[in-house]
């Protein structure tokens, strides 16, 4: 692999990405893009006591099953990058506790799932033959940790999004068949002072808007080298302050560009405001969605950016803003 | 327009950019389930007074009645539809009270009865007793210095 202007990593033997799993909770079972997740969970405990277990089953579950479908037998995979939203990330370190892969827990909220792939890819290309990465959110752990109980009778502002419920999770190897990661371009932290916690697309957007120019610099490619520009959870608002700031910088990105918070629930119908949100959002979709795209050669040059925004509930108490993340990620035919 | 120039700036393009809630149609729900909620009160107040009870006992019914609803509902996963609905309309009556009190006992049930229901119950619901309970307890102050009769009536 080689550096290639700041941020941008190209791999030289580019890392496939030979299976993917993803399994959502019910709402998202739901939503226009049901058809394509491995499982649809009826409820959202999963026959756990409690959520923060289902969600430690969801990613467990996801993991394995994506292993079964690979056929490759765990003890070739090499390294296992994971992470969630709860705090110390224990969705992921609980659910995996009996993997028997060595583990490396990581946190880049929303932004994990592609975090995940890019260290899995960094590793494959350097030592390992295989690797992991997974990610995992949970609505109602998410609310619990973040806002309000469950049962309690407030209403959402109009800028709010629905944490998705669902893992996604994808193994990379050094020789197989599939999309390849070709580039890596990992994110600055971007803060532009926005505090409303209900309001992340807009908090995010600058972090993406930073990392998208910075990869396009990099490599000198151009918003139409790609067919699909995706963006991780920025929602409805996010997305139209995205298309608005890269204009702005002399990118166009209207006619192929969508954000994952925005095709995995049906607004209206759904009622979830300005789109889903969460570590399983993106991970779910991609590895749902996007990877069966590729399979079926409808799809060939993709680039995937998380968002993450690196607060907790402390911080937003204490009137702190909220800096973004944003990583992007190549994957091509 | 340069949004990204400064927090300020990007702060305003974002408020533009940001749908508001529809606020006609929130303060229209409100209105007509608050004013439920007390018309409901009120029958059962005036079913209580017709039965030969006092106002300070058919009052005390009246709220165990409506919080003994509010707490079941909110249960049985249908109180937060209706605060979703109605918003302050329902949140305001002592129905808003007793919702916001069962339903972190019910979210942190997992934790334990001890640390879990005990130590969460109050973590919506706190607030508004410690400022309440304050507030009320600086009026009585103003209260008693200001009116030289009620202390003689003490």
């Amino acid at each position: 692999m080689e550096k290639l202007g700041c941020q941008t990593i190209k791999f030289n033997n580019p890392p496939v990405i030979t299976s993917t799993a993803s399994i959502v909770g019910p709402k998202e079972s739901n939503g226009p893009l049901a058809q394509y997740f491995d499982k649809c969970l009826e409820d959202e405990f999963w026959g756990e006591k409690t959520w923060e277990k289902s969600e430690s089953k969801i990613i467990k579950e996801t993991v394995n099953l994506c292993i079964s479908k690979s056929g490759i037998p765990s003890s070739e995979i090499d390294y296992c990058f994971a992470g969630d939203l709860l705090n110390q990330c224990i969705s992921s370190s609980f659910g995996l506790r009996g993997l028997n892969i060595p583990f490396l827990g990581i946190f880049g909220a929303c932004s994990t799932f592609v975090e995940g792939l890019s260290l899995s890819a960094i590793i494959v290309e350097a030592c390992a033959k295989n690797a992991i990465c997974a990610a995992s959110s949970h609505f109602c752990s998410a609310e619990k940790q973040f806002r309000f109980p469950l049962e309690l009778g407030n209403q959402r502002p109009q800028t709010s999004q629905w944490t998705v419920t669902g893992a996604g999770t994808a193994i990379l190897s050094k020789t197989g068949n599939g999309p390849r990661v070709t580039h890596i371009t990992s994110g600055k932290i971007v803060d532009m002072g926005i505090k409303d916690a209900n309001n992340m697309g807009a908090a995010m957007a600058p972090a993406a808007l930073d990392t998208l120019i910075c990869h396009f610099k990099d490599t000198g490619r151009s918003p139409s080298y790609y067919d699909a520009i995706i963006t991780g959870d920025l929602g409805y608002i996010g997305k139209d302050i995205l298309i608005d700031l890269s204009a702005d910088k002399g990118y166009n990105i209207k006619s192929n560009y969508n954000d994952c918070g925005v095709m995995i629930f049906d607004k209206d119908k759904q009622d979830t405001h300005s789109g889903g949100s969460g570590c399983g959002c993106c991970a779910s979709v991609f590895s749902g969605y996007f990877y069966k795209l590729f399979q079926e050669k409808k799809l060939k040059r993709l680039l995937l950016i998380a968002t993450g925004a690196l607060m907790n509930s402390t911080s937003s108490q204490q009137g702190e803003s909220i800096p973004g993340i944003a990583h992007a990620i190549s994957i091509e035919l | 327009m340069k949004p990204l120039d400064s927090q300020k700036e990007y702060q305003e393009y974002v408020n533009k950019k940001s749908p508001n809630s529809p606020i006609l149609k929130n303060c229209f729900n409100a209105f007509w389930v608050g004013g439920l909620i007390c018309t409901i009160g009120q029958i059962i107040l005036n079913i209580c007074k017709s039965r030969g009870l006092s106002q300070d006992v058919s009052g005390t019914i009246v709220s165990i009645i409506l919080i003994g609803i509010s707490a079941f509902l909110t249960g049985l996963n249908v109180f937060n539809k209706i605060g979703k609905f109605a918003g302050a309309g329902s949140l305001v009556p002592i129905t808003g009270f007793a919702n916001s009190v069962v339903s972190p006992a019910m979210e942190y049930k997992s934790e334990g009865y001890i640390m879990g229901v005990g130590g969460k119950m109050f973590t919506v619901a706190g607030p508004v007793l410690v400022f309440g309970i304050s507030a009320s307890i600086i009026v009585g102050i103003i209260y008693l210095i200001f009116n030289t009769q009620a202390i003689t009536l003490v």
